[in-house]
């Protein structure tokens, strides 16, 4: 992956695939760490499947068997210095509060640090592709924080579908807006 | 800055024209979207066919859609083209610049673009 925002779409689609309804994407930059947090309240995984989710040769997908998606970020982050750690709990173990958390942390001023890109096109991805889900998208930096909704902008619009293009378009120029004060 | 006032207004522009496009959709746009077609720059590939598709005033008649990797990772982006009573076009190693090829071409114009199809392209 050429950049970490597309790292951040992958694994917020398999939340998706975990059939969350929230999907929170949670950034934390210093001068010096950046931490990414994927926190769904999707189905969850058992002890064992998140043991294995890290090997590359592990996925639930049918057609192949092999998964690349938590790996790739595993690789980011360690070859920084940084680390991934997966948190979850399973409907079957806690049927009113269950999903997944993944926290990955990388030092941002390690030679090998992936750049971050353009993390509000992969959050307009998640939008057009689920427009039925909800996303809540922080980005914190600079003293200051970028945040998007959907579950504010879904009050408003009512029945007018998410992935609208108009609506999209919107939320571009809201997340471009919110970046350029904070600098 | 935006505000979520703009956004009502969006809201009431839209209402109407959401209940006349039901059901009239009649071509389906869709890309790869799994680690694989992710990876091979899928997301950029999207956006095209979602800009060129409301460029060209296409969103009554086409619809944009992502799925799970389609078993062809060699050869994302993958593409898959749905028409009505026509046969599935499968379209790989798409750019944005491709995809602006193939609004023109095959979704305006109703010819394939032979030379982006999966029978025609190598891994």
């Amino acid at each position: 992956m050429k950049e970490l925002s597309l790292n951040i779409l992958d694994v917020a689609e398999n939340s998706v695939k975990a059939g969350a309804s929230l999907t929170q994407i949670l950034l934390t930059e210093t001068d010096d760490v950046l931490t990414i947090e994927i926190v769904d309240d999707g189905c969850g995984m058992s002890e064992d499947v998140v043991r294995s989710v890290v090997d590359p040769f592990y996925t639930t997908r049918t057609t192949r068997s092999v998964g690349m998606g938590i790996p790739l970020l595993k690789l980011a982050c360690e070859q920084t210095d940084g680390s991934l750690s997966i948190h979850s709990t399973t409907t079957e173990a806690d049927p009113s509060d269950h999903g997944t958390h993944v926290t990955a942390t990388f030092n941002k001023n390690h030679i090998d640090f992936t750049p971050l890109g353009d993390v509000s096109e992969s959050i307009l991805t998640l939008i057009q592709g689920h427009p039925d889900k909800d996303f809540l998208f922080k980005h914190a930096k600079n003293g200051g924080e970028v945040e998007l909704d959907t579950r504010k902008l879904r009050e408003v619009l009512e029945d007018v579908p998410l992935n609208s293009y108009d609506v999209m378009e919107w939320v571009r120029s809201y997340l471009r807006e919110q970046y350029e004060a904070l600098g | 800055m935006k505000s979520l006032a703009e956004l009502q207004a969006i809201k009431n522009r839209m209402k109407d024209k959401v209940v006349l496009r039901d059901g009239m959709e009649s071509t389906r746009v869709v890309v790869g979207m799994a680690t694989c077609g992710i990876a091979a720059g899928a997301r950029p590939v999207l956006n095209a066919f979602v800009e060129g598709v409301n460029k060209e005033g296409l969103e009554d008649k086409v619809t944009v859609t992502q799925t799970g990797c389609i078993g062809l990772c060699q050869f994302e982006p993958v593409v898959e083209v749905f028409e009505a009573g026509k046969e599935k076009v499968t379209y790989v190693k798409m750019t944005p610049e491709r995809a602006q090829e193939v609004i023109e071409k095959h979704i305006k114009g109703g010819q394939v673009v032979n030379e982006y199809t999966v029978g025609t392209v190598t891994a």
